[in-house]
């Protein structure tokens, strides 16, 4: 849709400067992103819906089964788990992560503190790591005969915990992973919101006689408020997908998340379903009620977090 | 408008001067707490130096069951200095996995990775931000309305699209879906509307440029900080990547490093956690030194990305 160009008029002059006659350049630019997002990301996902209606086998027969996926699904306890197990975990891990980074944000935002690309560095050196090494050495730390926390218990007087074998104590285990991972790294999202918020409102407060911390729940919790719910949307949708942290703490039996299946969450419940048990039909109606939950829970906590923020 | 606040400085390549922003950057970053005597308090030292522990002590346990045996890891209370068992426990590695070709493998896909991260997502970021063109807007919240989606979850059809294009086990298979990403094209498109004046790009055109010099002599050399962040960030994604490349490869020669520990962990005859950790150490090394080298433009970079979400 080639225009005429006008010389001398303002449209023209504004046209040139953006590059002159229209012309399909600027689409052969962003071509290559929609190109790989098209290919390997929305014609996929839409894919995904209408394989969830057969009784798939990737060697096999594709048969239609219409909606019989999804009410096996409804009827099959071990999804019930996972879908338990992932919410649990993401609770676990998501909840103190974001409290712990938020604070360790005001701390970190001090004029003059001294050290204070060393501290940056330190506490991001966790999310460079790779969720495979954090998770061999989480589940080295967690091991009941030898492990370093069971030591540490024990030294103070406890007993030693069978970390993986229990329901509870394995999730807590496997969330301890995901924490450690991605406290510093929130952390440094909060302290860049935080440094944006005009000084001017903390020396009036403190004029005001308010001490740290309520400074901390009236002026910064509420300025950084839009960057706590991105936070919190951007954690949903990742936490709820946690996969490699059980399967690497489940060792040999990863792939059912434990022996009996007490830490399996969705995304490692459907990758044994698809690639270990080849139901490509069974594990798509998996990852559309995961994606059902990934959506309800960040709805949900969309409303929780802006209430919160803005109440205090 | 992003401030810059210890941003990345031009340290990457030549330290070239870039044009300066439109808003002049604050000297000193805002917003804390002064007290009157203006030192700050050591309770703040005590939390951050128990979170400094906590931050390290994991990777130095991982040096430390490394470079022992198992007995002396098993030991209570145990070993909590690094030994000298650490060649032999990194020999057994590579008995057990083909360690050399999956690093190799690892290497050849991050690198590739990065730079078509940083070529094409900086070709679309300059169309979007000073290319005028129908559906300019549109098109930009669409890429970045893509970052909410879990495309994690369409792994069955993607994997279908793989085999039917016959890059299982292919190294093709991790590139090509890498090679260009919506929150690559959004932090290009920031960084060439903060850094590249209009001006400069008017004068070039009147010297005769086409669209393709301009991006190439004067849009990618004014945001090269940003373009080397960018692609920092690409290859450091793409060398921690599991589940993708577990889905795609299954023989270990096509491995990369992290499905090669995966392998190790879940092999049933190697339950030593001195050549796990070995393996780790390996896979983890790379990474390190480059954050050694170049920790605080990664910390800009995050701090960077945050102000611009």
């Amino acid at each position: 849709m080639a225009t005429p160009v006008l010389a001398a008029t303002a449209t023209a002059r504004a046209t040139r400067r953006r590059g002159g006659r229209r012309s399909l350049t600027p689409y052969l630019y962003i071509a290559p992103f929609f190109l790989v997002f098209g290919v390997f990301g929305a014609f996929p996902l839409a894919y995904t819906a209408f394989i969830s209606l057969f009784d798939w086998n990737p060697i096999g027969d594709q048969v239609f089964i219409g909606f019989d996926n999804y009410v096996a699904l409804v009827a099959d306890p071990r999804f019930w788990n996972a879908s338990w197990n992932t919410v649990v975990i993401w609770v676990l891990s998501t909840v103190p992560q974001l409290a712990v980074a938020l604070v360790l944000a005001a701390v970190l935002n001090q004029a003059l503190l001294k050290f204070r690309t060393g501290f940056r560095m330190a506490v991001l050196v966790p999310n460079i790591t790779s969720v495979l090494a954090v998770g061999i050495i989480f589940t080295q730390l967690f091991g009941r005969d030898y492990g370093m926390i069971n030591s540490v218990i024990e030294a103070l007087g406890g007993d030693r915990i069978d970390w993986v074998a229990g329901t509870f104590s394995s999730q807590f285990a496997v969330s301890t992973m995901v924490m450690w991972r991605w406290t510093g790294y929130n952390a440094l999202i909060y302290l860049a919101a935080m440094q944006s918020i005009p000084r001017a409102l903390y020396e009036s407060a403190e004029i005001d006689g308010a001490g740290a911390i309520r400074r901390f729940f009236t002026i910064t919790i509420p300025q950084v408020r839009p960057t706590i719910i991105f936070t919190v949307i951007v954690s949903t949708i990742g936490g709820l997908q946690i996969f490699a942290e059980p399967l690497v703490f489940g060792g040999q039996a990863g792939v059912t998340g434990g022996q009996s299946r007490q830490f399996q969450t969705l995304a490692l419940f459907l990758y044994e379903q698809g690639f270990r048990n080849l139901e490509f039909g069974y594990a798509s109606a998996i990852a559309w009620a995961l994606f059902l939950i990934i959506v309800v829970l960040t709805i949900i906590n969309l409303a929780l977090s802006s209430r919160i923020a803005s109440e205090k | 408008m992003s401030r810059t606040i210890e941003a990345p400085s031009a340290g990457l390549g030549d330290a070239e001067p870039t044009v300066p922003p439109r808003a002049p950057a604050p000297a000193t970053p805002v917003g804390s707490h002064r007290r009157r005597n203006g030192r700050v308090g050591w309770f703040t030292y005590l939390v951050l130096g128990i979170t400094t522990f906590f931050s390290l002590f994991p990777l130095y346990w991982m040096f430390v069951v490394a470079s022992n045996d198992s007995s002396a890891v098993n030991r209570v209370p145990p070993a909590i200095v690094p030994g000298t068992q650490f060649l032999e426990n990194a020999a057994q590695v590579f008995e057990a996995v083909p360690f050399w070709q999956n690093l190799a493998n690892s290497f050849i896909v991050s690198i590739l990775i990065a730079i078509g991260q940083v070529l094409l997502s900086a070709l679309a970021g300059f169309a979007f931000a000073k290319l005028d063109f129908p559906g300019r807007n549109f098109l930009l919240v669409l890429v970045v309305g893509t970052m909410t989606v879990p495309l994690q979850l369409a792994v069955v059809p993607q994997f279908m699209i793989i085999d039917q294009l016959g890059w299982v086990n292919d190294l093709r298979a991790l590139i090509v879906p890498g090679l260009v990403t919506a929150f690559g094209v959004f932090w290009m498109r920031q960084a060439i509307d903060n850094s590249l004046p209009d001006e400069l790009i008017d004068a070039a055109r009147i010297d005769g440029a086409r669209n393709l010099r301009v991006f190439w002599s004067i849009a990618l050399p004014s945001i090269r900080p940003a373009a080397s962040v960018l692609g920092l960030f690409a290859f450091m994604t793409a060398w921690n990547d599991f589940f993708w490349p577990l889905i795609v490869l299954n023989s270990p020669s096509a491995f990369t490093v992290q499905v090669a520990l995966r392998q190790l962990q879940s092999q049933a005859y190697v339950t030593d956690y001195g050549v796990q950790m070995a393996g780790i150490v390996l896979a983890t090394v790379p990474l390190l030194l480059i954050f050694v080298l170049l920790g605080r433009q990664i910390v800009g970079g995050i701090m960077e990305g945050a102000l611009k979400s």
